[in-house]
């Protein structure tokens, strides 16, 4: 063991709107709780507003969100902007679920950072983070601004 | 920027106050060089402890709790403890799912964390924690443990009122009796008391209180009377009783000077687990692991080799 700080991945798990599917999710939590990632759920029904104040106070490096039911093209771009005006762009935004083609370009744009579709192998979701966080890392902005 | 972060947190920005939180948690000598500084500013919150078994339903407890205590108009922190895994150091934090209620309101902040290798039913920097909450000006903090059992009591060092979680059909007499937890509380409440059983577990938990009260060699120095409380959090009854017993134990506390001793003891606890998590890490070197692999091969017995590993300790060295 050293002695060095070692910073725990944390990732804010959520769902949107009245979208009630709950599998996707918790196995997602389970796979990333495997590979030592603090995971944080935030329960059903949460509006963009509440997704960014939880991500704030939990100060969790990633959010991301299960959307398995439409309503995905008007909540995911406010979360994006709250969390912007709320100077927590740095955090990288996720979404997973039934995203149809023809409204990812949209999403993206918006500034949702990567879109897992159904049938996802959660170690990919898993190795995409750790590639992620390794990078920020090394960037040595992990620990960025406030 | 490590002044603004100060700052905020002196002038109650969540932001700031979160983020030392995760330097706390990481190990970041930031975090340690934050509270350095904010210190003189903390020892006004109350401190309240809801510990209990897995499945007490501490959560809604405490989610019912935040908003009986909102309703009189107090600035409500809260730090929901979960396990972490033994094996990878992962967590599922889902304290945060019963209290979602309470997202948007800033007079309440909500902080789930992982235990990360502390035993005892409290997390690694959970003390810290609450040093900046006070320090926010949260009037209360609230500390949810992770489901503990007999002896798991560290949250009696931490809190200035521990409130005791129970249900009906849980475990028979003898184990009420034995159990550390039992000894310890400030507060007793009996949640989902609408279930078949409560009124045994009503009197087992009584006649522990009697048994308590009259074994007692000396007097409670706050002069406090324990209650027995009764809930069913799921419908949100018991709230107002609850936050009114946890108000009087703050001013029993008060008149009677024990709440300058409590936080005393914390204080105490604090800077004892400090010491015992840098040295257990200090221990833990390429040069001890040789120690250790002596006692493995049966060179040395373990008597020995707990010796020569603190000898290799020493001294000195920043805490982070």
């Amino acid at each position: 063991m050293q002695d060095d700080p070692k910073q725990r991945l944390r990732v804010l798990l959520a769902k949107l709107g009245m979208d009630t599917h709950t599998v996707g999710i918790t196995i997602i939590g389970h796979a990333l709780r495997e590979a030592g990632i603090e995971v944080i759920f935030t329960g059903l029904k949460q509006t963009p507003e509440m997704v960014a104040a939880a991500a704030i106070q939990e100060d969790v490096d990633v959010v991301g969100v299960s959307s398995l039911s439409a309503g995905h093209t008007r909540s995911l771009p406010k979360l994006a902007r709250l969390l912007r005006e709320q100077g927590a762009g740095d955090k990288l935004l996720i979404v997973g679920g039934v995203i149809p083609e023809e409204d990812q370009p949209h999403l993206l744009e918006a500034g949702i950072d990567r879109i897992f579709t159904m049938g996802t192998d959660t170690r990919d979701i898993v190795r995409y983070l750790e590639e992620w966080w390794t990078q920020k890392q090394a960037q040595g902005s992990a620990w960025g601004h406030v | 920027m490590f002044d603004d972060i100060v700052a905020g947190v002196l002038a109650g920005k969540v932001a700031a106050g979160a983020r030392v939180i995760r330097w706390l948690d990481d190990r970041d000598p930031r975090g340690s060089a934050v509270v350095r500084q904010i210190f003189p500013a903390t020892g006004r919150a109350q401190i309240v402890g809801i510990t209990g078994p897995p499945g007490a339903g501490k959560s809604t407890l405490t989610d019912m709790l935040v908003a009986e205590l909102r309703r009189r108009e107090l600035r409500v922190g809260v730090i929901a403890i979960d396990p972490s895994s033994p094996f990878t150091g992962g967590a599922i934090l889902g304290d945060r799912v019963r209290m979602a209620r309470h997202a948007l309101d800033p007079g309440v902040f909500i902080r789930s964390m992982g235990t990360r290798g502390q035993a005892g039913g409290l997390s690694r920097s959970t003390h810290g924690a609450c040093l900046i909450l006070d320090a926010m000006g949260y009037d209360l903090i609230i500390v949810e443990t992770v489901g503990v059992g007999q002896e798991e009591i560290d949250i009696v060092h931490l809190a200035h009122t521990t409130v005791i979680v129970g249900v009906p059909g849980l475990g028979d007499e003898v184990q009420a009796v034995k159990a550390g937890l039992l000894e310890a509380g400030d507060i007793f409440v009996i949640n989902k008391a609408d279930r078949e059983g409560y009124l045994a577990t009503h009197r087992q938990y009584e006649m522990m209180l009697h048994l308590r009260e009259t074994s007692r060699r000396n007097p409670d120095p706050a002069g406090w009377s324990v209650p027995l409380l009764r809930a069913v959090a799921q419908n949100n009854e018991g709230g107002p009783e609850l936050a009114d017993a946890i108000l009087a134990h703050l001013d029993a506390l008060e008149a009677s000077g024990a709440f300058a001793r409590r936080s005393a003891t914390r204080e105490r606890e604090h800077v004892l687990g400090l010491v015992r998590d840098h040295l257990m890490r200090r221990s833990l070197t390429a040069e001890s692991d040789a120690v250790m692999a002596q006692v493995e091969a049966r060179l040395i017995d373990p008597y020995t080799a707990a010796e020569k590993m603190l000898a290799l300790i020493g001294t000195g060295g920043k805490l982070k």
